[in-house]
C-alpha cells in the first residue's frame, strides 16, 4: 500500500475532517467515564440515553426522506418492518429470520405497491 | 514486575479475541455490515477515491452515515462544512462509549487498553457487546469486545471492497434494500437485548420521541431524542425502583 503524491490529499482529508471530527464523541465518551462503575447512576442514565439514541436511528432510517430509501413509500417501510418485526416473534426472537422476512416484505412491497 | 492474579494469561486472551471474532461472523450484523458497505464501496467509486482510501475510511471512520457524507460531500463542500456535518452525525458515540467501557473496566486497567474498545464501538459492536459481555468473566471482556469489534469492521471492509470492485452503480431498488438491513437489524436486536423495564421503554420512548424532535426542525435530533426519551425512562425507573423499595 503505497501512497502516491495524488493520494495525500484525499487521504489527508480523510483524517482531517472524517476521522478527527466522527472520533472526538468516542473520546469525550472515554473521558467522561474514567473513574465511573457500572452500576453508578450517571452510567444507567447514559445507557437509556444510548438506547433511546439508537432508537431514534432506527426511526430516522424507516421515515427517511432523502437517500435510496426515500425511493420507497413510508407505508412500505413502516409495514416491512411490522411483518419483520412479528416474523422475529413466531421465530421464538430470531433476528435473522426477522431481518430476512423484513427485507422480502421491503423487495415485494416496493414491486407491488411501489412507483 | 508481579501480574495481577486475575490477569489472563496471553494464551487465554487471544484465544477470548478469536471468539470475539467468531461471535462477530455469527451475529447479523456482520451480514448488514457487508450489504450497507457494498453500497458504500459503489459509492466511492463513483466519486472518484482509491480502493484504499475507502478501506482506511472504514477502518478510521467506521461510522457509516459518517462516511456517506464524507465520500458524497467531500469532492464539493468546504472542509469546514465537511467536518461540521460529520461530526453532527456522531454524537452518538458519546453515551455509548460511556455505557459500554464500565462493563469492561476493572480495576487494575489502564486508560489506554479501553483505547482499542473505545474506537471500535459503533452501533452493530455496542448492541452486540452490551447483550454478550455481562455473560462473561470481567477479565476477558475487552479481549472479546475487541475480536468482536475487528471481526465486524471485517465485514464492513469486506463489504466496501466488493462494492468497489463491482462497481457497476446499483439499481435503486437493491440499494433501498441494501440500506434497509440497517433498521431491520437495530429493531430485532434491542427487541431481544432489552432485558429490562429501562431498556425497554428507553427504546419505545426514543422510537415515539425520535419524529416529534425531527418535525420541529431544531436540528441535532438524534442528541434531543435521546437525552429526552433517555432521560424519561430513567425518571420512570428511579420511580418503580423508589416504590418498590418502599413496598419491601
Amino acid at each position: 500500500m503505497s501512497a502516491t503524491l495524488h493520494e495525500l490529499g484525499p487521504m489527508f482529508a480523510l483524517i482531517l475532517v472524517g476521522f478527527l471530527p466522527n472520533e472526538v464523541w468516542r473520546l469525550v465518551g472515554l473521558m467522561l467515564v474514567h473513574g465511573l462503575d457500572e452500576k453508578s447512576q450517571v452510567i444507567v442514565w447514559v445507557r437509556a440515553v444510548a438506547t433511546a439514541m439508537l432508537a431514534g436511528v432506527l426511526a430516522q432510517l424507516i421515515l427517511s426522506t432523502s437517500g435510496p430509501l426515500a425511493s420507497i413509500p413510508v407505508s412500505v417501510r413502516i409495514g416491512a418492518a411490522m411483518l419483520g418485526f412479528v416474523a422475529f416473534l413466531i421465530a421464538k426472537r430470531s433476528v435473522f429470520a426477522g431481518v430476512l422476512t423484513g427485507e422480502a416484505a421491503i423487495l415485494l412491497g416496493t414491486y407491488w405497491f411501489g412507483t | 514486575m508481579s501480574t495481577d492474579p486475575t490477569e489472563p494469561p496471553p494464551h487465554v486472551s487471544i484465544q477470548v479475541f478469536f471468539d470475539g471474532i467468531i461471535a462477530a461472523v455469527r451475529s447479523v450484523f456482520f451480514y448488514v455490515l457487508v450489504g450497507n458497505y457494498v453500497g458504500l464501496g459503489a459509492l466511492a467509486h463513483e466519486v472518484g477515491f482509491s480502493f484504499w482510501w475507502m478501506a482506511l475510511s472504514t477502518m478510521l471512520i467506521w461510522a457509516a452515515p459518517a462516511q456517506v457524507i464524507l465520500v458524497s460531500t467531500l469532492t464539493t463542500a468546504s472542509l469546514w462544512e465537511v467536518a461540521l456535518a460529520v461530526t453532527l452525525s456522531s454524537v452518538r458515540f458519546l453515551p455509548m462509549v460511556a455505557a459500554i467501557l464500565p462493563v469492561m473496566r476493572r480495576p487494575g486497567v489502564r486508560q489506554r487498553n479501553l483505547l482499542l474498545p473505545m474506537h471500535l464501538t459503533a452501533i452493530s459492536v455496542w448492541v452486540e457487546g452490551m447483550r454478550l459481555l455481562p455473560l462473561m468473566p470481567v477479565e476477558r471482556r475487552i479481549a472479546f469486545y475487541n475480536g468482536l469489534g475487528v471481526g465486524l469492521m471485517s465485514g464492513a471492509v469486506i463489504g466496501g471492497a466488493i462494492g468497489f470492485v463491482l462497481a457497476a452503480k446499483l439499481p435503486p431498488l437493491l440499494s433501498a434494500a441494501l440500506l434497509f438491513f440497517t433498521p431491520m437489524a437495530i429493531l430485532m436486536s434491542s427487541a431481544r437485548n432489552s432485558r429490562t423495564l429501562l431498556d425497554g421503554l428507553a427504546f419505545v420512548l426514543g422510537l415515539v420521541v425520535g419524529p416529534i424532535v425531527a418535525a420541529q426542525k431544531i436540528g441535532l435530533d438524534l442528541m434531543w431524542t435521546g437525552l429526552i426519551a433517555g432521560t424519561i425512562a430513567y425518571v420512570v425507573h428511579r420511580l418503580r425502583e423508589a416504590r418498590r423499595g418502599r413496598a419491601t
